[in-house]
C-alpha cells in the first residue's frame, strides 16, 4: 500500500524508511512555537534540570495572547518571557506589536511545505495550509522540545475531505469549515490527519485555505494539510525562511474519504455552546447581538478586512453593537491602512484594536456580561470563553458579521 | 499501579474551558489554586466534594478544545487519580500522559456506573471493576508507559538529561 502524506513527513522525521499508523516515532521539528505561555514552558523547562535551550534557532516566540497586558501579571508574564529570550539567545522572538502568532508564524516564512512544526497552540494546526505537518502540543512537551530537540508522535489515521462544486457568492472558507464541523461534530476527527482537497480548494487562496486548517482542530484533527501547488510557491516566494521540499500523499494511501458538494452551500453559523452546533444563518436571522469581533487566527486577514470594509462602506454599526476588529498582524493591520480599509471600518463607527488575540480567550478587550450576545469570526463558543458563563457567542464568516453589526441582529443580506 | 474512588460522571465533548476557564490561565500559575477553579463552570460542587484518589468517567471527546495543561494540572490537584473516557481530544490525552495522570479509553463502563458509585483501576493487568463487571482497556504503548511510570514527562526528561 502507499503512504500518506503524513507517513512520509514522519518517516523522514523519525529516520526511518516507512511507518505505520498507531506506531509512535520520535521527531525533530524544524520549529516549535510558543506564545505568552513561554514563561510557564520556560519554569518547567527549568523544573527539568536543562540549562541551555537545545537548538535556540528552532524556536520562535510571539507575545500575543494579552497584549498590551492587561494587569501587573501579564506583565510579569512578558517580563519573565523576554528575560529568557535574552538568557537563551532566541533570535526569533516577536514582541507584542508584531501581531497573533500564527499569522506572525506564517507571515515570517517558518512555515513551508514538507516540514514538520509543532505549537503549544491548539490553532498551530493553520500552517497545513501551506503544505506542511504542524500540530499542537501542551506546555510540558515543549519545554521537553526545548531540552531535548525531541517528542514522541503516534502517526494518525488521515481523513480525506473532497469539496467539489464551486461555492456561492458571499459564501466563504468560513462557512465551508462550519459545515464540515457541523456534519462532523466535533470529534469528527479525532486523531486524524485532514487533507483537504477538490476543486474548491484548488480555487481557494492561501488566506482560504488557513481556515480550513486552523478550524480543523475544532472537529478534533492532529493536522490539517491543504496539497501545496502554484499558489503556495507564489505566496512563499521571498518569505520562506531555507529550502524546503513538498511531500505529497500517494494515491493509494488508504485514506478514509468523505465528499461534499458545495455548489449551493448557505452562510452558516456555530451556535451557543459549542463549534459543532452549526445552522444556516436564516434559522437565527433576527437574534440580537451586543458585539461583533472581527480578527483571531481564524479571520482577521487582509481579506476578511476587505470584505468587512465592502459591506460597511457608507453605512453605520447598529447603535447597539459594539464592533471590535482586531487585525491579525501589523503587516495586515498596515496594508489595510494604505489601502483605506481602516478609514471606512472607523467611519462607519467600528473600533480597531491592536493587532492580539483580543476577547477570544476571554483574558481583556471586549470581555461579555452576563445575558449578552457576541457575533465572532474566531474559532471557539463555548460557554463563558469571552467572559461571563452567561453570555452567548455565535460564529460565522467576516461577511456575516459584518451584516450583523449593522443591523444589531443576526442577518445574512444586506 | 492500582487506583480506588469515587466516580464523577460526565457527557460529551467537555472542554478544557469549563473543566479550566481560560481567564485564568495567565493570572493563576499556583498548582494548588489551580485546582480550587476545577470544572467551575461546568459543575461547582466537584470542588466540595472531591476526594483523593476519585475518578472521572466521561464521553467522548473529554477535554476537547484549548492545549492548556491546567485543564489535566487543576484535576490531578483535586485528587483525581484516572480519567476514564470514550475518547479524549488528542492534545488533552497527549497532557494527561505527560503529568502523569493516566487517561483510560473504554466505552462500555459508561453506561454501567453512575456518579458516587466507587470504583478499582488496575493499570497493570489493564482492567476497570466496578460493583457488578470488569470492563478490560488496551494497554499503553511502550513509550507512554514510561513517561507514566517516570510520574510525567518533567521527571521523565529530568533523568535522561541526567543520564
Amino acid at each position: 500500500m502507499g503512504q500518506s502524506f503524513v507517513q512520509k513527513v514522519f518517516a523522514k522525521y523519525a529516520g526511518k524508511e516507512r511507518v505505520e499508523v498507531g506506531e509512535i516515532v520520535t521527531v525533530e521539528p524544524d520549529f516549535i512555537l510558543s506564545h505568552d505561555n513561554s514563561s510557564a514552558i520556560s519554569k518547567t523547562f527549568k523544573k527539568m534540570g536543562a540549562e541551555k535551550v537545545k537548538y535556540p534557532d528552532r524556536l520562535v516566540i510571539v507575545l500575543d495572547h494579552c497584549t498590551p497586558p492587561a494587569d501587573s501579571k501579564y506583565a510579569t508574564n512578558h517580563k519573565e518571557v523576554r528575560e529568557f529570550v535574552v538568557e537563551q539567545g532566541i533570535s526569533n522572538f516577536y514582541d507584542i506589536n508584531k501581531g497573533i502568532c500564527h499569522q506572525v508564524f506564517i507571515e515570517e516564512g517558518f512555515a513551508a511545505p514538507g516540514r514538520l512544526i509543532l505549537g503549544s497552540d491548539s490553532h498551530t494546526t493553520s500552517y497545513g495550509a501551506l503544505g506542511c505537518f504542524s500540530a499542537g502540543i501542551g506546555r510540558t512537551e515543549a519545554a521537553s522540545i526545548w531540552a531535548t530537540g525531541q517528542l514522541w508522535l503516534m502517526v494518525p489515521k488521515t481523513l480525506r475531505i473532497k469539496l467539489e462544486g464551486k461555492l456561492p457568492e458571499n459564501v466563504f472558507a468560513k462557512d465551508v469549515i462550519l459545515f464540515l464541523l457541523g456534519k462532523m461534530g466535533a470529534d469528527g476527527a479525532l486523531y486524524k490527519s485532514v487533507e483537504f482537497c477538490g476543486k474548491v480548494v484548488d480555487e481557494m487562496d492561501i488566506e482560504d485555505r488557513i481556515v480550513l486548517c486552523n478550524m480543523a482542530a475544532e472537529a478534533g484533527a492532529k493536522n490539517g494539510y491543504c496539497l501545496p501547488d502554484e499558489k503556495t510557491f507564489d505566496y512563499l516566494k521571498g518569505r520562506v525562511k531555507e529550502t524546503f521540499e513538498a511531500v505529497y500523499p500517494d494515491n493509494d494511501d488508504g485514506a478514509e474519504e468523505i465528499s461534499f458538494d458545495l455548489s449551493s452551500l448557505k452562510p452558516q453559523i456555530a451556535c451557543p455552546h459549542s463549534v459543532d452546533n452549526v445552522k444556516e444563518v436564516s434559522e437565527v436571522k433576527g437574534t440580537k447581538i451586543n458585539q461583533v469581533v472581527i480578527g483571531t487566527c481564524t479571520n482577521g486577514r487582509l481579506k476578511d478586512l476587505k470584505i468587512v470594509a465592502k459591506v460597511l462602506e457608507g453605512k453605520k454599526v447598529s447603535k447597539n453593537v459594539r464592533f471590535l476588529v482586531f487585525p491579525a498582524s501589523m503587516d495586515v493591520y498596515k496594508k489595510a491602512l494604505k489601502g483605506g480599509i481602516i478609514d471606512i471600518i472607523v467611519e462607519a463607527g467600528g473600533i480597531i484594536m491592536n493587532p492580539n488575540c483580543g476577547p477570544c480567550l476571554g483574558a481583556h478587550e471586549g470581555a461579555l456580561a452576563p445575558g449578552e450576545v457576541c457575533l465572532s469570526t474566531s474559532n471557539r463558543n463555548f460557554k463563558g470563553r469571552m467572559g461571563s458563563n452567561e453570555s452567548f457567542i455565535y460564529l460565522s464568516s467576516p461577511y456575516v458579521a459584518a451584516i450583523s453589526g449593522i443591523k444589531g441582529e443576526i442577518d445574512y443580506e444586506i | 499501579m492500582k487506583f480506588k474512588g469515587n466516580v464523577f460522571k460526565y457527557g460529551d465533548n467537555v472542554n478544557t474551558d469549563v473543566i479550566f476557564p481560560g481567564k485564568y490561565t495567565y493570572t493563576i500559575t499556583d498548582r494548588k489554586e489551580m485546582a480550587k477553579h476545577s470544572m467551575e463552570d461546568l459543575d461547582p460542587d466537584f470542588v466540595k466534594k472531591v476526594k483523593v484518589g476519585d475518578i472521572i468517567v466521561a464521553g467522548k471527546n473529554f477535554g476537547c478544545g484549548s492545549s492548556r495543561e491546567q485543564a489535566v494540572i487543576c484535576l490531578k490537584e483535586s485528587g483525581i487519580s484516572v480519567i476514564i473516557a470514550k475518547s479524549f481530544a488528542r492534545i488533552y490525552f497527549r497532557n494527561c500522559i505527560n503529568e502523569g495522570l493516566p487517561a483510560l479509553i473504554c466505552s462500555e463502563i459508561y453506561d454501567n456506573v453512575e456518579s458516587g458509585d466507587e470504583i478499582e483501576v488496575d493499570l497493570k493487568e489493564g482492567k476497570i471493576i466496578t460493583q457488578k463487571n470488569t470492563f478490560s482497556f488496551p494497554p499503553f504503548p511502550k513509550k507512554v508507559q514510561e513517561i507514566l511510570s517516570a510520574g510525567g514527562l518533567v521527571p521523565y526528561v529530568q533523568y535522561k538529561i541526567k543520564k
